[in-house]
């Protein structure tokens, strides 16, 4: 990260322990997590399944509270879910009963500071910015998978959030709609010059997608390596084949892959 | 957009055009219904004509139709009906008032449920024409008694498939709410209600049958008025036929308002995928 720039999102050693009723075990799932995150960037969090990343996103959401350490956003803590930030879930969870608009101006309708006619204005212009002009009265069970994904970041990004927070996304989309959705992300992401904090299995998409890569280890989850992705900031879908591009992504299983052979999920050869 | 990305999925929608059917097509199912339905009328009447039944048990569609005639005719009739439309529509409109809210309520907080349940649970097995004589008691053979047995019959039906439909809401559609921040009044309105909306409907739907059986009951048992009076003392004298009016009103009450509950149902169900079949 740019050290000149003050950090956005500033997480500072935080640790979760979650505790089950059923089985009466606490079970450790992030340990001493430090993470700053600047203004405008982009930044992907990958490891092993079950490691803990999407509970360090709910945490950064504030929908679960954090055992020890601290999150701050613009310097503010954070407890609790807040209008900085925007949640966008793997499933598209788009409520079936609404409209494309009526859904993507859910949240400033919450926010109740703006009259019908702004909110349905606002909603339209992100509509437009995702692509699905057109469709403002279509309901979700009419649109594909990957429409449904546009208009679930849609309704994340009309509350114009400090932080945008992605949780696989692009998990529940066939291979060919995820590549032109990633591509598609990524100019969505410029125009509305979002900060972005973005979980994925998909290397490739992680090493598209951001600034900076983060690797977790296997449960409980520290921070395993921090990689920089040094490539130029228009990204096309070509890249992906370019040598640079490869050997990022070669570096990052090797570290991925050490975490799981360290689970037992990846017998060594 | 430029070539990295081609816009496999955006685009105007088009308009398909609607295809032709012909009336018999469009109205196939309602034609056949109401074929069914005279061709059942039509046998009967000639079974009576015929003399192969006799009509003090049976009656027959043309004895009903005079017995409506005569009845229609008669003033006090609708002072019956009056009576009968009242203790139904104070019953039903108390049961969804109360039901309703306290469902949401029993549905969202365990502990409003733990409190409650055991109550709701003994009253829901028993049957509520057994509580009858003790209602009677309580109000009297007067009205309040009946507007009682009708909100005892509907409440539960009401109460019970609300609490189901808030308990089986989608976790994630309350993960989003309250992401966004929502409020817990604004988790009801935007998450809670519109999600238990097709339960809810289906409770009214039960509540409905139950309240009518409250209305005839309650007013077989003790009253001086209404449907179901008139129904008891014109089988208490053999008139069939009288007998048979006030079945079909009341049948024709039931059909009416589950159809409008139907019409409501689609105006809060426009979102769903239409299945034909």
């Amino acid at each position: 990260m740019d050290s000149a720039r003050p950090a956005k999102l500033d997480v500072r050693a935080v640790t979760l322990v979650h505790y089950n009723e059923r089985t009466q075990q606490a079970l450790r799932v992030l340990d001493g997590i430090d993470l700053q995150v600047g203004e405008g960037e982009l930044v992907s969090i990958v490891g092993p399944s079950g490691c803990g990343k999407t509970t360090f996103l709910n945490a950064v959401d504030g929908l679960v509270r954090v055992t020890s350490g601290v999150i701050r956003l613009d310097g503010r803590v954070v407890d609790r879910p807040g209008p900085d930030r925007a949640f966008v879930f793997q499933h598209d969870s788009l409520f079936p009963w609404r409209t494309v608009t009526q859904n993507v101006g859910y949240g400033l309708e919450l926010q109740g500071r703006l009259g019908k006619a702004e909110i349905r204005e606002r909603a339209q212009r992100l509509i437009e910015l995702v692509g699905l002009k057109g469709f403002e009265q279509h309901y979700p069970h009419e649109l594909s998978g990957g429409m449904r994904q546009r208009v679930n970041i849609a309704r994340a990004l009309v509350v114009e959030p400090e932080l945008l927070l992605l949780d696989e996304p692009f998990a529940a989309l066939d291979a060919q709609t995820r590549e032109f959705m990633q591509a598609e992300l990524m100019k969505i992401l410029a125009r509305a010059k979002a900060t972005a904090l973005f979980i994925t299995h998909q290397i490739s998409e992680a090493i598209f997608l951001s600034n900076r890569i983060v690797v977790f280890s296997a449960r409980p989850a520290r921070i395993k390596d921090i990689v920089a992705v040094d490539l130029p900031a228009a990204r096309t879908l070509d890249m992906k084949h370019s040598p640079e591009f490869v050997a990022l992504e070669q570096r990052i299983w090797r570290l991925i892959e050490e975490e799981a052979a360290r689970t037992g999920m990846v017998t060594a050869a | 957009m430029d070539a990295t990305s081609p816009q496999i999925e955006t685009g105007t929608p088009e308009q398909p055009e609607r295809p032709r059917r012909t009336y018999w097509q469009r109205n196939e199912n309602w034609l056949l219904g109401t074929l069914s339905m005279l061709v059942f009328l039509a046998l009967w009447e000639g079974a009576v004509r015929g003399g192969l039944v006799n009509p003090l048990f049976t009656s027959s569609p043309s004895r009903i139709v005079a017995a409506a005639i005569e009845m229609f005719a008669d003033e006090s009739f609708y002072g019956h009906l009056e009576v009968s439309a009242e203790e139904f529509f104070s019953g039903f409109g108390l049961a969804i008032v109360v039901g309703v809210p306290l469902g949401i309520l029993m549905g969202w907080y365990s502990r409003v449920n733990a409190i409650l349940e055991p109550f709701v649970s003994a009253l829901y097995a028993t049957p509520r024409i057994a509580l009858l004589p003790l209602v009677v008691i309580w109000f009297g053979i007067g009205i309040a008694s009946k507007v009682a047995i009708v909100f005892l019959g509907a409440i539960f039906p009401i109460l019970v498939n609300t609490i189901t439909g808030v308990r089986t809401i989608d976790a994630d559609f309350i993960k989003v709410a309250r992401s966004f921040g929502a409020t817990d009044r604004q988790m009801f309105l935007t998450v809670v209600l519109p999600s238990a909306v097709p339960m809810l409907l289906t409770g009214l739907r039960l509540g409905l049958s139950h309240a009518l059986v409250g209305i005839v009951v309650g007013e077989m048992y003790g009253a001086t008025q209404g449907l179901g009076y008139l129904i008891a003392v014109a089988g208490a004298r053999f008139q069939t036929d009288r007998v048979m009016v006030g079945i079909i009103l009341i049948a024709g009450l039931g059909v009416a308002l589950t159809e409008l509950l139907r019409a409501i149902e689609r105006r809060f169900e426009r979102w769903r995928p239409i299945r034909r079949g």
